[in-house]
């Protein structure tokens, strides 16, 4: 019983994780069509930050938290002015190649200026303590995980909703021309997009680095692609199917790991894939595809 | 129907036209939709761009909101907006209810006009014009926390144009208004644009529905193949012309 519910949480940390990043990847596509390969350098900033900051000495974990999820917010800002925003009305093409560009230039300029092996970084160490909950043994690390993700959705919910930008931003995934025909300016929904991206990014970096406890060059590139899978199951550009998409990969990753026998163990990605594989042939949009009309009635 | 606005709401006319247009033309990639058109709209007119499909009456529109590659000069109250932005437009107070209404169907009703008013600093007043609107609109007002693309043809139409409102524009471009609708919203669609010019709304109608728009326009040009063809006010474009007759079916 124990196990169950040990399993489960990892199930719910593992999604809460790709949860966030699949977010940060959607919020994109919803407005401009651009599948953010580049996210996963965002997320490596951060960890650099943090190594930064530990040869600083700083090790206070406000400031490394704090600054971690700064510099991936200026880092993602930063991508959109000079990188994206030259191709913001080209084709989808062009935006992808441009991100794969981007991503592959970091990389290297990280690898060239800080290191190509991993850089060890233990500030957040502290994060990781074994809890009872409800009768069960588990990580503080995975508890933060699961509790940040649900404030994230709640907040990005309230957000969306609430505010007018909020709701440039939704309208801007189905007509972004008649968003600037009412007023909003297009550079402030795209900024806003990359900023929520950028946090998301952030926050994913904190909990990715306190288990891993190391930073490379590809730090960001496997959760990334994981997310980028996470966004396809789920409908590409909604958000809801984002989040479910996340959660439900890391649900079937941790069946995979716990059902799998002890041969096959190699093989898990490809069981996982082929049942996403499955999945798509179900639903080939993805379960919670966004309508790709814009809903006028002529 | 009753729209709650006060006489005088608006600004009276001034000497300048609102709108000045001079020789615009209007081009998608390769294709130039309007060949040098020159029209002017005066402070609290209503005046019509009227032709058949394909007249070069949308591009127009697009191009006077800056959607769409044009040159020539747009000269709106007293400053040259030619080279402005779409956002820039509409703070110069330019807003568009744009043809197929483009309402934001996955916002609600609501939410629609909350974003409509998304240039307006003065929250109170925003929040006025939308019960405003809600209450001139009562089935809009009933429909509040709907989803905007569950409305009818009609009922979206009316939103487009609230939405159109909430800017509080000096003048209100309106294209197709009457598209796709039936008969009865047709007259109701045309009542409500009857009641902001009363009110003094400066209004650029763009039209098929001939008979219909000159009946309150004061102005009126005729396209046809992206020029202007004929022009007048009701009375000369509506007796003098053959092409009219063959263009808009007026008799």
């Amino acid at each position: 019983m124990e196990y169950v519910a040990q399993q489960v949480m990892n199930a719910l940390a593992f999604g809460a994780e790709y949860a966030l990043i699949a977010l940060g990847l959607a919020i994109v596509f919803s407005i401009m069509g651009l599948v953010n390969f580049a996210h996963g350098e965002v997320i490596a900033v951060g960890g650099y930050t943090m190594v930064a900051f530990a040869a600083l000495a700083l090790s206070n974990p406000f400031i490394v938290i704090g600054g971690a999820i700064a510099a991936a917010v200026l880092m993602s800002l930063t991508l959109e002015r000079v990188a994206f925003r030259p191709v913001r009305y080209a084709d989808p093409t062009t935006g992808l190649l441009t991100a794969f560009g981007v991503s592959i230039i970091l990389q290297n300029v990280f690898l060239l200026v800080v290191s190509p092996r991993p850089v060890a970084v233990t500030s957040l160490y502290f994060l990781d303590w074994p809890v009872r909950l409800m009768g069960v043994q588990v990580s503080s690390l995975q508890v933060f995980e699961a509790v940040t993700t649900v404030l994230v959705i709640i907040g990005l919910m309230l957000f969306l909703k609430r505010t007018t930008l909020g709701l440039a931003m939704r309208a801007a995934s189905l007509d972004f021309e008649m968003v600037r025909m009412v007023g909003v300016r297009s550079n402030r929904v795209f900024a806003m997009a990359f900023m929520v991206s950028g946090l998301l990014a952030g926050l994913a970096c904190i909990f990715i680095m306190a288990r891993r406890g190391s930073v490379d060059p590809h730090l960001g590139f496997n959760p990334v692609l994981k997310a980028f899978v996470a966004c396809v199951v789920g409908g590409f550009g909604s958000l809801p199917g984002a989040v479910l998409g996340g959660f439900l990969l890391g649900a079937i990753e941790v069946a995979m790991l716990v059902l799998l026998p002890q041969e096959y163990g190699g093989m898990k990605d490809a069981f996982v894939f082929g049942i996403i594989a499955l999945v798509l042939v179900w639903r080939p949009d993805g379960i919670l595809s966004p309508r790709t009309e814009k809903g006028d009635k002529i | 129907m009753e729209l709650s606005t006060q006489p005088g709401a608006f600004p009276a006319p001034g000497p300048e036209p609102m709108l000045k247009v001079e020789n615009l033309i209007v081009s998608h990639g390769p294709i130039e939709a309007v060949h040098g058109i020159s029209f002017a709209v005066d402070q609290g007119r209503c005046v019509s761009l009227l032709g058949p499909n394909g007249a070069g009456k949308t591009s127009t529109i697009s191009a006077l909101m800056g959607v769409a590659r044009s040159s020539g000069q747009i000269a709106f109250d007293g400053a040259d907006i030619s080279d402005l932005p779409v956002e820039s437009r509409v703070q110069a107070g330019m807003s568009v209810a744009p043809e197929g209404r483009r309402i934001f169907s996955n916002l609600s009703v609501e939410e629609n006009l909350v974003l409509g008013g998304a240039t307006r600093p003065d929250r109170d007043g925003k929040d006025a014009d939308i019960s405003r609107w809600l209450e001139t609109f009562p089935i809009l007002g009933e429909r509040r926390d709907q989803l905007a693309g569950t409305l009818s043809g009609g009922e979206q139409q009316m939103l487009a144009i609230s939405r159109a409102l909430m800017t509080r524009p000096k003048i209100l471009l309106l294209d197709e208004p009457s598209l796709g609708l039936a008969p009865k919203i047709v007259t109701q669609i045309f009542q409500m644009i009857e009641q902001l010019k009363a009110d003094g709304m400066t209004i650029l109608l763009v039209e098929q529905n001939a008979t219909q728009a000159l009946r309150l326009s004061d102005y009126a040009y005729l396209l046809n193949n992206g020029r202007i063809v004929a022009e007048g006010t009701k009375e000369t474009l509506g007796q003098s012309s053959a092409l009219m007759a063959e263009l808009t079916g007026i008799a």
